[in-house]
């Protein structure tokens, strides 16, 4: 396709010597950034775009396992948007969506944060601990969720056993339709502390010695210093923290699927599961495509939300 | 290139952008290119592939082996490609529109509907598969609206194990009607162990635990909210307000299940002849099978077929799909497919390879008796049995954690319905 725009090497050789005529020569320099930019947005185009694109128009077809045969698939309006939105799941499932996220950013953020603050002092074994506390990380997501079920386990489960110790009784963890969301959210606090801890490690690390100096000798109490000086500092790196745990938390699936496959009767069904539930057990590929939007859109919206943040943060 | 003098306004800035452009033009060009084949593949004409679920170490080399003798018998060579069972349906739809489709799919059972719909299989006895000694209710299960499109090779349906000593040391006898199932139960709930162990948890697997309640209480699909479907699903509720069931049923694949049976954490389960080989390494462990109680004495027990069907999908190529008829005639003859049951515990779908397997396996054979009886689950609704599937998971779910039965399967019945 760029064949047509870029001319041959031999062409641009030949010409250009004969001639040195400047608004060729401008013309062509236009040519050779373009070029440079092509591979990033064929790249974008084909990667990115194209897959929009394509499930913006599915949200609008009749798309079902034909389809795969016959390549057709008859545009319906608006039905598979009803369809979605008239089903008490979506409502369901997007209000959980939320609650997990935020659920889940909280918990994350503050003890990720509490946790990079306490390592960035200097003690003996700091390193080996903070090192420790990465595992969660290396560890797959399904994997995870495999094991906290078993621990989650209503009888036979670690964590019910060791309360009981302390005379709690048997907590229905993925088992009742009001504490199951909340397990799922404990597990991902879990699985996120150590991304939140070293980021916010990392720039705890930059910010200058010398400020905190002149803050003791101020007389300062830790509070004040990590209120009026850490948590000021510490702003674009917070932003970036959040955002990015924003990004991979409101699309959450696999977890989900591991844990509690969206149940018990729907009580941790979150975006993520319907949209996978719909297409790929349903087979409506349509409806499937509507919830898949709906995601795009919310990570959108924040995603301009937080280019606006940075810009006047630039200024 | 090098050769060219750099004379010109830019003679530093053109050294580089002449490589640069063909560099770029030819990178374009090849993603450009690789984007748009990549589709379609000749087929080899001496080796036909059939795609299966078989990922478990075992069963794949049982299929192995079986088509490398069919593969022999009528000189082509036969490969198989194994995905995990709940991609099969969605790999094939994707071979599908890339025109790369296999020879042979087995499907679910319970999924080779939506397959059918789509006009994409092909007719088996058409192409020349042997249906003589096949039972009606195995035909039926490979059929949809009217043509027979999967062959099975072997089947499965649920039934109650036990565990013999508990049983017998407490002094139970074996429940057959739901009343001696619940009683029995809660005599053998003690301490940690339960009375009864099964799956209701959100997927399939939940929803094939229940439909023997359902049916064998005259309940069917097509009517969730009937009075007959309530009253299955308020016998799961009493087993479970007794305390002989575990509220983590709700979390339990059949897996599950058979694990908590093995742990010794339930004395009697719900479950499939499938988990016999994992219930055999256990040697301390004396189980026992019947066929899963009925809600009053003298009623039919009516369990749910399983399996996987042999389908052929339309490649558009008649001769080869013959020769894929060929292959499928062999994997469902009598001796493969007692050889197949054996290894894999399941009943085979032949009448005289049943009769032979039954001779072999004497202590199955209460579920060759649920099997003749057993009921498809899509011979009354076709495709639509996943989104019956879906809403009946719900529906079991709410109702185990409070919700009453009625009021879940009266939701139930309005979902299936508005999402027609």
């Amino acid at each position: 396709m760029s064949t047509t725009t870029v001319p041959g090497p031999a062409a641009i050789g030949s010409s250009a010597e004969a001639t040195p005529d400047p608004a060729r020569a401008r013309r062509r320099r236009t040519l050779a950034q373009w070029g440079f930019v092509a591979p990033a947005v064929l790249f974008m185009l084909l990667f990115f775009g194209y897959p929009l694109v394509r499930n913006i128009v599915m949200s609008f077809q009749h798309y079902t396992p034909s389809t795969f045969f016959t390549g057709k698939a008859p545009f319906n309006g608006l039905d598979n948007w009803r369809k979605v939105f008239g089903d008490g799941l979506f409502g369901k499932a997007l209000w959980q969506t939320i609650l997990f996220t935020i659920g889940s950013l909280i918990g994350q953020f503050c003890i990720g944060l509490a946790l990079a603050v306490f390592f960035n002092r200097r003690f003996p074994l700091g390193g080996v601990l903070r090192a420790l506390i990465l595992l969660p990380w290396l560890v797959p997501m399904v994997v995870s969720g495999i094991v906290w079920r078993r621990i989650l386990d209503q009888d036979i489960g670690v964590l019910n056993s060791f309360l009981g110790l302390f005379g709690i009784g048997h907590t229905p963890w993925l088992t009742s339709t009001h504490v199951a969301l909340l397990a799922v959210i404990l597990v991902n606090v879990w699985i996120g502390i150590p991304f939140n801890m070293v980021i916010l490690y990392g720039g705890l690390q930059e910010l200058p010695r010398e400020v905190y100096e002149a803050a003791s000798l101020d007389g300062a109490s830790a509070w004040r210093t990590f209120r009026s000086i850490t948590l000021p500092l510490l702003k674009p790196v917070i932003t970036v923290v959040l955002v990015l745990g924003f990004m991979s938390t409101v699309k959450i699936l696999d977890l989900v699927l591991a844990l509690t496959d969206g149940g018990p009767a729907d009580s941790t069904q979150t975006l993520g599961t319907l949209t996978y539930q719909d297409s790929f057990v349903q087979l409506d590929f349509g409806a499937g495509a509507v919830v898949g939007n709906v995601l795009v859109l919310i990570s959108a919206v924040f995603a301009v939300f937080y280019l606006r943040a940075n810009r006047t943060e630039g200024k | 290139m090098r050769a060219h003098p750099p004379n010109g306004p830019w003679p530093g800035r053109r050294r580089v952008r002449r490589p640069a452009l063909v560099a770029l033009t030819v990178a374009s060009a090849v993603v450009g290119s690789t984007a748009l084949t990549g589709c379609g593949q000749s087929r080899d004409p001496g080796v036909y592939t059939v795609l299966n679920s078989s990922t478990d170490d075992s069963y794949h080399s049982w299929d192995a082996a079986t088509l490398e003798r069919c593969g022999k018998r009528l000189g082509v060579t036969v490969r198989q490609q194994s995905v995990p069972a709940d991609q099969v349906m969605t790999k094939s739809l994707r071979m599908a529109s890339s025109k790369s489709l296999p020879d042979i799919i087995q499907f679910d059972g319970s999924e080779m509907p939506a397959f059918a719909e789509t006009g994409g299989l092909m007719d088996l006895r058409r192409l020349g598969v042997d249906t003589t000694d096949v039972p009606q209710g195995i035909l039926d299960y490979g059929s949809y609206k009217g043509t027979y499109y999967g062959a099975a090779r072997t089947v499965n349906t649920l039934a109650l194990f036990y565990n013999k000593d508990v049983l017998g040391k407490a002094g139970v006898k074996v429940p057959t009607t739901w009343e001696e199932m619940r009683e029995a139960a809660r005599k053998l709930t003690r301490g940690h162990r339960y009375g009864i162990a099964l799956s209701a948890g959100g997927a399939e697997d939940g929803v094939y635990q229940f439909t023997p309640f359902m049916w064998s209480n005259g309940g069917d699909e097509t009517d969730l909210a009937g009075r007959q479907v309530i009253q299955a699903l308020d016998y799961w509720k009493s087993l479970l307000s007794d305390g002989s069931l575990s509220k983590s049923t709700i979390n339990w694949t059949q897996a599950d299940v058979n694990d908590q049976f093995m742990a010794g954490n339930a004395a009697m389960m719900i479950n499939g002849p499938w988990q016999v080989e994992t219930l055999n390494t256990k040697k301390s462990l004396h189980w026992g099978i019947a066929r899963i109680p009925v809600p009053r004495a003298g009623d039919d027990s009516v369990g749910p077929l399983g399996g996987g069907e042999l389908t052929i999908p339309d490649i558009g190529d008649t001769t080869r799909e013959k020769t894929s008829a060929k292959i499928v005639n062999c994997l469902t003859s009598e001796q493969e497919e007692v050889t197949y049951a054996l290894n894999s515990w399941m009943i085979p779908a032949n009448r005289k390879a049943a009769a032979v397997w039954r001779k072999k396996v004497p202590s199955l054979s209460s579920l060759a008796d649920q099997v003749a009886v057993a009921r498809s689950r899509t011979a009354k609704v076709g495709s639509g049995w996943t989104s019956i599937s879906l809403a009946l998971q719900s529906a079991f779910q709410s109702a185990l954690t409070g919700q009453s039965s009625a009021s879940a399967l009266k939701h139930a019945q309005a979902r299936v319905e508005s999402g027609k």
